[in-house]
């Protein structure tokens, strides 16, 4: 049968806010056990909340991101259940009144097509504490730190219809919210973590199938992973007239399988009410205003700036400006280069595949965007040759210091002095006059493929030294004879 | 000496006519001589009295501190003193020393008033009688065989015994009001908002209220300036100002227009209570002031409608008592429900027990429209009726409770008769709204309590009425026959 897959997805955007969604401990990851913690995340008795207005703040500036409606009265609720390391018995989140309400998102494929996901929803929420399970023998350990850190839930319409439209989407989410700065984005360190709702249904038919929720997947290539595996696992139930159980699941990456958690059945029932020791949130029109009238350049805007400033195409523009550090490198270094096409292809070259080896973020390449465009600007005055350049990059990568430094002491110097040029093809035809007498031999569209020969030869004999640009024209002429 | 206001006390001390050391060891004699028949302290902190006295004692030797320094009191054992066992009368929290002080306490303490102790209490708050405490009942000192009226039981018998000058309380559903008219005492509840509940163990948040017990509007007075204000760690605390609660403590009643609510005259309310409470209006129309019949439509709504969102949020507020940071954990869990399900069973009473299945029933998803929504939407309809009254008058009177203080025993295998008891009392948490009560009388001995209700904020309204009726009567300068003994 022919399958359509449903997806939605759950992300949790932890929020940069110095102190907790409703205490003024510090937020922080990987401190001492139970060391950032005050009464209330603590859960102590007689111990109140106090809302942290920074996160309503960054709440709204992702409603407007995406294009969303403010709930201009929010209301924080109770979601009743017992585990050890959620101190109160309840985490405090938001239910009937989210701070942000219907808005969308328009995501870009890489083969170009463009798709809007409905967001359902954004609402305020309390994280948990951690059980430790390990180093305790037998027992469990309680850890505290993360209790009661701000998050902001991202909840989208089940309009995703593929693996990669997923993973688009949450690298759009994940694009936005650290352009707004209110996520640092560290996915290893679960400041955004990714719960995926997954259904199939025959092509055309309208009703959605039984779903399942893999829960907490934390990684771009997990997400795609755990959403093929879970494609192919629903596939068979089905094609062998098996019936899906709604239920939550958990994606394995070691052995690439998802593996069921808890049924339907076994599910809390929450006892959602609006926390009675907290205020509804009421926003004023001219709070909403500000905000977004302070908003940032958002991805989409700098793509669509990029595009139109710098002439790229709609896929180069859509990939530098797809993180701020990415954009910012390009457009600094661009100021210096002063030729777009150069920097982006060189950006988006050279340095992603860098990058890439060496599993480096953009902000820590050994090779800063000022000093990257200075090695640029020397093939844009045919100082050196892009073959050169290479070279020049990958000792400036290993610390050998400047493009011009590099240059000067390996001698990299490009040849544009004609005279010298012509000098040295006469050598080179004179040494091979037999091909020589073949070309001249030959129908012009086959010089066209002989003169490599010629070329190679003369970039061999200045050791890669000559300028392309002016070989070319000078070895036609001298072949002409 | 025990009989005596905080405004002489105050006195006394700036004239170095006694010290505050002395006045505290008289106290604490007097609580180990009585309280074996009361039982109102769960705990007494008397080398902690003894060395905040002396502290005391030298700010005022410096013609420093204010009314309350050196005056000493007890608080109601929910209120989380640092150091100090706080448990809420449960054996849930028999091994709970704070590592913090609430807001109430910790004003108090700053305006230098001594702590004599922890005072006995319905566990968690929940009840009418205090019958419902781990560390047993508490006895009414007018007769021991009565109880004293809950929650805040313990701090109306000590207060009415004369074991301590003044005592915290807090009301949800009239845990101030109702012991404080079993005992023959003076007892505020202010403005929801009025008084920070920071530190304060929660039964219902949106209902739970800390206020001042004391002989007199007066003494009420002295500790509402302390205790009242905006807290910024309590999201729901008021942040206007307050008010000064004894400037006007004297004004004229001349032109009160008082309103009396059909509804709080009705069957089952004694009739001899209902003619203590009406003697008393009597004597306010003397002092000059008008007497309007009102209508309350939906009070009897305030009793369900409080029996499903007090205990809802109970559920939740309860849930942190799980055994796994502080409090009672079972011996020996076998897994994490065991350790959940005994050290809860074990450490919560039956009441509490009761009210948390309550609540966590009326929560549950298909229950929760027809009972939590319907309560808050009656909640609604009860705040209107008291708005619109309190448009037409100054202030509403009533009965406290339906009768005088009950043998003791005699509801506890009838919780419907036992929630009866706060019908007057509850709707005035619902609607959010200050009211006192005020002694007024006795029947056949044993006092009676005159409900005052007012406007939001009008605090400081309702202590001038009570101060007024009080400087022309002396039902609040009665004590009971134990404590004149000791």
């Amino acid at each position: 049968m022919n399958w359509e897959v449903v997806i939605g997805l759950e992300i949790h955007t932890q929020l940069t806010t110095k102190s907790k969604l409703f205490s003024g401990a510090a937020v922080g990851f990987g401190a001492e056990p139970n060391t950032q913690t005050t009464l209330v995340d603590l859960g102590m008795p007689g111990a109140l909340p106090v809302f942290n207005k920074e996160a309503l703040r960054m709440a709204v500036m992702f409603g407007h991101a995406i294009n969303a409606e403010i709930g201009m009265t929010s209301v924080f609720a109770r979601k009743n259940y017992f585990y050890p390391d959620l101190p109160k018995g309840y985490q405090t989140s938001q239910m009937d009144h989210p701070i942000v309400g219907i808005g969308h998102l328009d995501v870009t494929l890489e083969d170009g097509t463009t798709s809007r996901i409905g967001i359902t929803r954004a609402h305020l929420e309390e994280d948990a504490g951690k059980s430790l399970h390990e180093d305790f023998q037998g027992m469990t350990g309680i850890d505290l730190n993360r209790s009661s850190t701000p998050l902001l839930e991202i909840v989208s319409e089940p309009d995703i219809r593929s693996a990669k439209e997923a993973v688009a989407y949450v690298k759009m989410i994940h694009s936005i919210v650290t352009y707004l700065g209110i996520c640092d984005g560290n996915m290893a360190e679960g400041s955004m973590r990714c719960d995926v709702n997954i259904s199939l249904r025959p092509k055309g038919q309208t009703e959605y199938g039984t779903r399942t929720e893999i829960k907490n997947v934390n990684s771009f290539r997990f997400i795609e992973k755990a959403i093929y595996t879970e494609i192919e696992r629903q596939a068979d139930i089905l094609e062998d007239g098996g019936r899906i159980i709604q239920e939550t699941r958990l994606y394995d990456p070691e052995k690439n399988e998802t593996r069921s958690m808890r049924s339907k059945e076994d599910a809390n029932d929450y006892r959602y009410f609006p926390c009675p020791d907290l205020l509804p949130i009421v926003l004023t029109q001219d709070y909403v205003d500000e905000i977004k009238a302070t908003l940032p350049e958002l991805p989409s805007q700098k793509a669509a700036r990029f595009e139109n400033e710098y002439k790229l195409s709609e896929y180069d523009a859509h990939v530098l400006s797809s993180t701020r550090p990415m954009a910012d490198y390009f457009e600094s270094a661009n100021t210096i280069v002063k030729d777009a096409k150069l920097t982006a292809n060189w950006v988006m070259g050279e340095l992603s595949k860098l990058l890439n080896q060496e599993q480096l973020e953009i902000e820590n390449s050994p090779v800063n965007a000022q000093a990257f465009g200075e090695l640029l600007v020397r093939i844009k005055d045919n100082t050196i040759n892009g073959k050169t350049a290479k070279d020049v990059f990958q000792a400036m990568w290993e610390g050998e210091g400047s493009a011009d430094d590099i240059i000067e002491s390996k001698g990299l110097k490009q040849v544009t002095d004609t005279g010298a040029i012509e000098t040295m093809i006469q050598t080179i035809l004179d040494a091979n006059a037999a091909q020589v007498e073949q070309y001249r031999a030959a129908e012009e569209d086959k010089q066209k493929k002989m003169i490599g020969f010629f070329v190679g030869q003369v970039m061999k004999a200045s050791q890669g030294k000559a300028n392309p640009g002016v070989v070319n024209p000078i070895l036609v002429k001298m072949l002409k004879g | 000496m025990f009989e005596q206001s905080i405004s002489a006390l105050a006195q006394q001390l700036r004239n170095k006519d006694i010290s505050s050391v002395e006045l505290t060891r008289h106290f604490l004699d007097r609580i180990t001589k009585l309280d074996p028949q009361l039982n109102s302290y769960i705990t007494v902190t008397e080398q902690l009295a003894l060395s905040q006295a002396e502290a005391a004692d030298n700010l005022l030797k410096n013609g420093k501190g204010t009314s309350l320094t050196g005056i000493p009191i007890a608080h109601k054992d929910l209120f989380c003193t640092e150091g100090t066992l706080t448990t809420c009368g449960s054996k849930m929290l028999n091994n709970f020393i704070p590592p913090y002080e609430s807001t109430v306490t910790s004003r108090i303490q700053q305006a230098g008033a001594v702590m004599l102790g922890k005072t006995n209490m319905d566990e968690f708050a929940m009840g009418s009688s205090n019958e419902n405490s781990f560390y047993g009942a508490v006895k009414n000192p007018w007769n021991v065989n009565t109880v004293p009226g809950g929650s805040s039981g313990g701090s109306a018998a000590a207060i009415a015994a004369g074991l301590a000058v003044a005592a915290t309380g807090t009301d949800t559903g009239g845990s101030i009001r109702q012991p404080a008219s079993f005992c023959g005492i003076t007892g505020l509840k202010p403005t929801y908002g009025r008084v920070s509940r920071f530190g304060m163990i929660a039964y219902a948040s949106s209902l739970d209220q800390g206020g001042p017990m004391a002989k007199s509007a007066e003494d009420c007075a002295h500790l509402m300036q302390a205790m009242a204000g905006f807290d910024e760690k309590d999201s729901t605390s008021a942040e206007n100002p307050n008010d000064d609660y004894l400037t006007n403590i004297n004004a004229p009643l001349t032109g009160l227009k008082i309103g009396l609510p059909k509804e709080y005259f009705g069957d089952g309310l004694d009739s001899k209570v209902a003619d203590v409470i009406m003697a008393a209006v009597k004597e306010f129309e003397k002092l000059g002031a008008t007497i309007k019949e009102i209508s309350l439509p939906n009070l009897q709504l305030s009793i369900p409608s409080y029996y499903v969102i007090a205990p809802s949020e109970a559920s939740s507020n309860l849930s942190r008592f799980d055994g796994v940071r502080f409090g009672h954990r079972c011996d020996d869990p076998k897994d994490l429900l065991d350790m959940y399900m005994r050290s809860r069973a074990e450490g919560f009473g039956s009441e509490v027990q009761k009210r948390i299945m309550v609540g966590t029933y009326a929560l549950s998803e298909g229950y929760y429209d027809a009972y939590y929504l319907k309560a808050q939407k009656i909640r609604r309809l009860i705040k209107e009726d008291f708005v619109k009254a309190l448009s037409e008058v100054d202030v509403i009177m009533g009965p406290v409770a339906p009768t005088t203080a009950f043998d003791l025993g005699s509801k506890t295998s009838d919780p419907v008769a036992m929630y009866l008891e706060d019908i007057y009392t509850l709707s005035v948490n619902l609607a959010g709204i200050p009211a006192m009560s005020v002694p007024a009388g006795f029947v056949d001995g044993m006092p009676v309590g005159l409900q005052v209700m007012g406007d939001y904020f009008a605090e400081a309204k309702l202590l001038n009425v009570a101060h007024q009726y009080q400087q022309h009567t002396d039902w609040h300068l009665q004590s009971p026959t134990m404590a004149k003994g000791a």
